[in-house]
């Protein structure tokens, strides 16, 4: 496990750029009538979701990546810095972390964006369980790699 | 039109990842650490979001059709079945592991971090082996 990070408690930036990512899922929701779920869109783009494979509805994901992908270069051309960021470095540990992640969400038909923002915004059951129960065995991962092992 | 809007839709979405903080693994870690170096800054992420898409989202539902589609597509599923509980298990294993989720993983592509140059690729091959898994039902428990 890689040393552990120190960050500033920062309520107020936080819950700004939250209210940012509502807005695209409510964008996402009137202009395209679609969950703003970013392994779902994903998925949708490879192409292993049943029912999504027209090209137009192809287009808007692509773009939709397309956007998430430019928003650091966004910020780095506005301010001159890339964004803070601290990766673990272990590859082997984020190899395996990108495979859990990339098999969990899609077993689980969604992540933080499709069961936690929206999700929650339609009051699903079904998105609340799943949000408990990837935020405690992420909670319990990290609580027994950090101070376990 | 549709190209431009899913753009910028994901411009904004990615804007919001960096400014909460949700786009640095360390931030989110200490989110997860939570008998640790807790950070609860990411618990206004997700309130703030969610709040903002449940107001919005019925604005928008009075429309009787979205602005450049046909019909609003809502998930139908509502069975809390095993594929759901063990899927989100599993994401939450690798959450904790690597302090990326989806969205954020795309959005540090362009900073080319040895660990996102390797998580990303892994989690496309996982999207793939988990939409396998779940039409083999291997997940799907007898009766459930």
């Amino acid at each position: 496990m890689d040393p552990v990070v120190s960050t500033d408690f920062t309520p107020w930036l936080s819950l700004s750029g939250g209210i940012l990512i509502g807005l695209s899922a409510v964008m996402v929701m009137g202009l395209f009538g679609k969950i703003a779920g970013i392994s779902g869109i994903t998925k949708g783009l490879i192409g292993i979701l049943p029912g999504v494979s027209g090209p137009s509805d192809r287009g808007w994901r692509i773009a939709f990546l397309a956007g998430l992908v430019s928003a650091p270069v966004t910020v780095l051309l506005a301010t001159g810095d890339w964004p803070q960021q601290a990766v673990p470095e272990s590859l082997l540990g984020m190899a395996l972390a990108g495979l859990l992640v990339g098999f969990g969400t899609s077993l689980g038909s969604g992540c933080t964006s499709g069961h936690g923002v929206c999700g929650l915004a339609r009051l699903s059951p079904r998105s609340m369980a799943a949000v408990v129960t990837f935020l405690a065995t992420a909670i319990l991962t990290t609580t027994f790699l950090r101070h376990v092992v | 039109m549709r190209i431009a809007m899913g753009l910028l839709s994901g411009l904004i979405f990615g804007l919001g990842l960096i400014l909460s903080g949700m786009a640095d693994p360390a931030k989110v870690l200490n989110f997860l650490d939570i008998f640790g170096a807790w950070d609860p800054s990411l618990a206004f992420v997700m309130g703030g979001a969610s709040l903002t898409a449940f107001i919005g989202y019925r604005l928008v539902w009075r429309r009787s059709v979205p602005v450049i589609a046909p019909a609003f597509d809502n998930p139908t599923a509502t069975a809390i079945d095993a594929p759901l509980l063990s899927g989100a298990a599993i994401f939450g294993i690798g959450w904790g592991l690597g302090g990326f989720c989806p969205g954020p993983a795309f959005t540090s592509l362009a900073m080319a971090s040895p660990g996102i140059l390797v998580f990303l690729p892994a989690m496309l091959i996982g999207i793939v082996l988990g939409g396998a898994s779940k039409s083999l039902d291997l997940f799907q428990v007898k009766g459930a």
